[in-house]
C-alpha cells in the first residue's frame, strides 16, 4: 500500500510544473485568451515531450504509460491554466484505444500520439454535442452519448458551429454528424477521460487556494492582514479541504483505470462529481478573498475559475455524476436523468 | 503508486479477520444495565488482550504486537468492520498509551502500561475546564509540590469514562509565573481518593458518558508527572495528535457501516428513484470514499516523512462533517418516525453533534489548518 507517486512519475510532475511555469505564465495565458487562438510553440513542445501520446501504446507511437501519468500531467495544465488542445485530443485517444477497433486504433492513434491529426469528444444531448472542446482544429471527432451509438465523424462529415463561452483559453463548438460506430467499451474510455478532467479541475483548485493564501498574507485591512480574519482564514481552509479531496479522489480514479478497472465507473464519477463542486467552489472563494481585485479582467484569476467552471460541466455535470455513484451504490437507475 | 495490499499485508488482515469471526463477543445485548453494558466492554478487551490484539500498534516489548502503522490500519478497518463494540479502555490504549511510550519514564511504562492492556486500570483525561475548553493552555486547575508529592486543586469538566477511572491523564499549572503554555505538567492522577469527586453529566442522548472532576487538594507522587514539570503542554499535544488521527480507520469504516445502512433505509422507504435523494447518496458516497482515501495518503506520508501531510490535519474534521450529514440523512427519511426513540438512528443522530465538538472543535482545527497548514497570521 502506496499512496504516493514513484520516482518516474515525480519526475514527470515536476517536469510539467518547471516546463509550464516557464512556458505558459498568465501573461500567455491572457494573451491567448484574447487573441482566441493557441500557442502553437507551446502544443508543439508538448509534443515533442511525449505528452501527448503519453497514455497510447509504443506500437502507435506513444510512450504507453498510464492514466495515472495522464492524470499527472493534467492536473499540472489546470494549475497552470494552459491554452491548448491537450485535453480534447487526450479525451479522443482514450476514446479510440478502448472502444475503437483494431483498425481505428491503427488509423488514428499515431496522428493522436504525435499531434498531427487531433481528435477531440463530444456528449451528445438530442442528436448534438452542445460543448465540444477544439472540434474547429480537429482531424476527427468521437460522438458519444446514452443510447446513441458511439461514432467517429471525420471533421469533413461533421456540422461544426463555433460557440463562444466563458472560458476563453479554450475553443468550443456544437457538432453533429453520422460517422462510423465504434464497437468497443466507450465507459471504459470516457471514465478514463474523466479522470483526466477531475485532474485538470484540481489542479485550478489548487492554484486558487494558493493565490488566495498568498493574497490573504499581504492585503491588509484594519492594520491587520485579512487571513488573520476567520471569515478569510476559514475559507482558505476549507479550500484546502475540498482540493485535497478531489485530489485524493482523482488519484484513485487514475490508479483505478491502470490497475483496478472494475472500480473505475464509482472512482471516475466520484473524481468527476466531487472536483467538478470543489473546482467551481475554490475558485470562486478564492474570488472572494480577492475582493474587488478579483473581479477585474485585469486580475489573472478569472482565468481558473471559468476553466473550472466549464471542465464542471464537460462529459457529465457533478449531478450527472452523482448520480451514477447513487446508481452503483445500489440504488439502481435514474428515473429523472441529470445533465 | 499502489492501493492493493502486499501478501504480507493481506495476510495480517487474514489472520485478523480470522481470529475475530472466531472471537466476535456478537451484538451487545439489549436491555442491559449501565454497569452491565461496561462489563461487556471490560471482557471484550481483555478477549482481545489474551488474542494479542489490546495495543496493536505498542511495541513488543510493552505487551504490544509491534505492528507496523498499516497493520495497525487494517486492524481498526477490520475491528470496525465486524461491528465489534469498543474496547473498554479506549482513551489510554489509543491516546495515554502512546503518550506514557512517547514521554514516559521506564519505570512509568512498566508500571502502567500492563494494566491499560488487561484493562485492570481505566484511564481518562482531565484536560477541559469550564473556564478553559477550546483554549486548553490557559487552564487553572493547580498542582503545588508539598514534599515528594504535588497537591492538586481545581475542576476538569467533560471528563469522558472519569466515573469507571483509576487514572487521570491530567494537565495542571504547576507555575503560574511564566507564559501560560510553558507552566503546565502532566500527571497520572489517582482517581480513587476521596478528595477527587466525580459527578456525571448527562448529554443531550441522555446518556452520562462523561463528568464533572471536583478536585480538592488531591495528591499526585512526584513519580507520575509525565515529560517532566514544565512540559505539559507539549505532552498534551502528543495525546491530542493520537486522538485526532489514531482513530481515522476505524471511524472511516463506522462511517461506511452507517452509509450501508441508509443505502437501507432508502429502499425500505421506496425513494430509490428520488433524484434529491440519490444526490445526497451518491455525495455521501463520495466524501466517505474521500475520508478513506485521504486516511490512506495521510499514512503513507507519515511512513515517507515521518509526518502526515495537509490532508492528515483534515479527517477529523471532515468525518464530522460527514457524519453529521449521515444521520441528518437518516432523520429526513425516517419522516414522522424520525423524533422516536425507537431506533438507533435517532440515538446516532444525537450524539453526531458532539463530534464537532470533542477532541478539537471544527473551527479550531479550521484555525489549525490555516495557521499551521497554510501558514495564515494568526488573529492575536
Ligand atoms: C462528548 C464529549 C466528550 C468529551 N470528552 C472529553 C474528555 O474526556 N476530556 C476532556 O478533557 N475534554 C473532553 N471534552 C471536551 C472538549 O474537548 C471541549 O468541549 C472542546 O475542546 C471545546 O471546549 P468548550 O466546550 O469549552 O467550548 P469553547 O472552547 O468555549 O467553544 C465554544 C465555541 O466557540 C468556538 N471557539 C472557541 N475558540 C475559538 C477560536 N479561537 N476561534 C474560533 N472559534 C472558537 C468553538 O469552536 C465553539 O464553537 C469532551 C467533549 C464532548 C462533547
Amino acid at each position: 500500500m502506496n499512496f504516493d507517486f514513484d520516482d518516474d512519475q515525480r519526475s514527470i510532475k515536476s517536469t510539467a510544473r518547471e516546463f509550464l511555469a516557464s512556458r505558459s505564465k498568465f501573461e500567455k495565458v491572457r494573451e491567448c485568451s484574447e487573441g482566441g487562438h493557441y500557442d502553437e510553440a507551446i502544443w508543439k513542445e508538448m509534443i515533442d515531450l511525449g505528452w501527448a501520446g503519453i497514455f497510447i501504446p509504443e506500437q502507435y507511437g506513444g510512450q504507453e504509460l498510464g492514466v495515472v501519468e495522464l492524470v499527472i500531467l493534467q492536473e499540472e495544465l489546470g494549475y497552470a491554466v494552459t491554452p491548448s488542445p491537450f485535453f480534447s485530443n487526450a479525451a479522443a485517444g482514450l476514446m479510440v484505444l478502448h472502444a475503437g477497433s483494431d483498425e481505428q486504433k491503427e488509423r488514428l492513434l499515431p496522428g493522436v500520439a504525435s499531434g498531427e491529426a487531433t481528435g477531440t469528444v463530444g456528449i451528445l444531448h438530442d442528436g448534438s454535442a452542445p460543448l465540444v472542446p477544439d472540434a474547429e482544429a480537429a482531424s476527427f471527432i468521437v460522438l458519444a452519448g446514452e443510447g446513441d451509438t458511439t461514432r467517429i465523424v471525420e471533421a469533413g462529415d461533421a456540422k461544426i458551429e463555433h460557440r463562444d463561452t466563458i472560458d476563453g483559453t479554450r475553443s468550443f463548438a456544437r457538432v453533429s454528424g453520422e460517422g462510423e460506430e465504434m464497437p468497443g467499451d466507450a465507459g471504459a474510455g470516457l471514465d478514463r477521460a474523466c479522470a483526466a478532467l477531475a485532474a485538470e479541475l484540481t489542479g485550478c483548485s489548487q492554484r486558487a487556494m494558493e493565490m488566495a493564501v498568498e493574497y490573504a498574507k499581504d492585503r491588509k485591512q484594519f492594520e491587520r492582514p485579512i487571513g488573520a480574519y476567520q471569515g478569510v482564514s476559514h475559507r482558505c481552509a476549507e479550500m484546502l479541504l475540498e482540493t485535497e479531496g478531489a485530489r485524493a479522489a482523482t488519484y484513485y480514479a487514475g490508479w483505478a483505470a491502470d490497475h483496478e478497472p472494475e472500480s473505475l465507473p464509482a472512482a471516475a464519477s466520484m473524481a468527476k462529481a466531487y472536483a467538478s463542486d470543489a473546482g467551481w467552489r475554490v475558485t470562486a472563494s478564492s474570488l472572494q478573498v480577492h475582493g474587488g481585485i478579483g473581479f477585474t479582467w485585469e486580475h489573472d484569476l478569472h482565468f481558473l475559475l471559468k476553466r473550472a467552471k466549464t471542465d464542471g460541466h464537460l462529459l457529465g455535470g457533478a449531478s450527472w455524476h452523482r448520480d451514477r455513484v447513487a446508481k452503483i451504490a445500489g440504488l439502481g437507475d435514474a428515473v429523472i436523468a441529470q445533465v | 503508486m499502489d492501493l492493493t495490499l502486499s501478501p504480507d499485508e493481506q495476510a495480517f488482515r487474514d489472520e485478523v479477520r480470522a481470529w475475530i469471526s472466531d472471537n466476535h463477543p456478537g451484538k451487545e445485548p439489549e436491555g442491559l444495565s449501565e454497569d452491565d453494558q461496561w462489563k461487556f466492554r471490560v471482557d471484550w478487551q481483555r478477549q482481545l488482550h489474551e488474542g494479542g490484539w489490546a495495543g496493536v500498534s505498542w511495541p513488543k516489548e510493552y505487551g504490544g504486537r509491534g505492528a507496523t502503522l498499516i497493520e495497525s490500519a487494517l486492524f481498526n478497518e477490520e475491528l470496525a468492520a465486524s461491528r465489534a463494540p469498543g474496547p473498554a479502555n479506549v482513551l489510554a490504549l489509543a491516546m495515554g498509551g502512546p503518550t506514557l511510550i512517547g514521554h514516559g519514564s521506564e519505570e512509568q511504562k512498566e508500571r502502567f502500561l500492563p494494566p491499560i492492556l488487561t484493562a485492570e486500570e481505566i484511564w481518562c483525561q482531565g484536560f477541559s475546564e469550564p473556564e478553559s475548553g477550546s483554549d486548553l493552555a490557559s487552564l487553572k486547575t493547580k498542582a503545588v509540590k508539598d514534599g515528594d508529592d504535588w497537591v492538586v486543586t481545581g475542576q476538569k469538566v467533560w471528563t469522558t469514562y472519569a466515573h469507571h477511572a483509576k487514572w487521570c491523564m491530567l494537565v495542571a499549572r504547576t507555575d503560574s509565573e511564566v507564559a501560560k503554555h510553558r507552566g503546565l505538567t502532566y500527571f497520572l492522577m489517582d482517581m480513587e481518593q476521596e478528595e477527587v469527586q466525580v459527578r456525571p453529566l448527562r448529554q443531550i442522548t441522555g446518556e452520562a458518558e462523561f463528568n464533572e472532576l471536583f478536585i480538592e487538594e488531591a495528591r499526585i507522587p512526584d513519580e507520575n508527572v509525565i515529560g517532566g514539570v514544565g512540559n505539559g503542554w507539549m505532552v498534551a499535544i502528543t495525546t491530542l495528535m493520537n486522538e485526532r488521527s489514531g482513530l481515522a480507520f476505524g471511524l472511516q469504516v463506522r462511517l461506511k457501516i452507517l452509509l450501508g445502512q441508509v443505502i437501507d433505509l432508502v429502499k425500505e422507504q421506496g425513494l430509490e428513484k428520488d433524484p434529491l435523494v440519490r444526490q445526497r447518496i451518491g455525495q455521501l458516497y463520495t466524501e466517505s470514499e474521500i475520508m478513506r482515501l485521504n486516511a490512506w495518503r495521510g499514512l503513507t506520508g507519515i511512513m515517507k516523512t515521518g509526518q502526515p501531510g495537509p490532508e492528515g490535519s483534515l479527517g477529523k474534521w471532515h468525518w464530522s462533517d460527514i457524519n453529521q450529514a449521515l444521520t441528518e440523512f437518516t432523520m429526513d427519511l425516517r419522516g414522522p418516525d424520525a423524533p422516536a426513540t425507537d431506533s438507533e438512528f435517532t440515538f446516532e443522530f444525537l450524539r453526531a453533534r458532539a463530534n464537532s465538538i470533542e477532541g478539537g472543535t471544527t473551527e479550531i482545527l479550521k484555525n489549525i489548518v490555516a495557521e499551521r497548514v497554510l501558514g495564515l497570521p494568526k488573529l492575536r
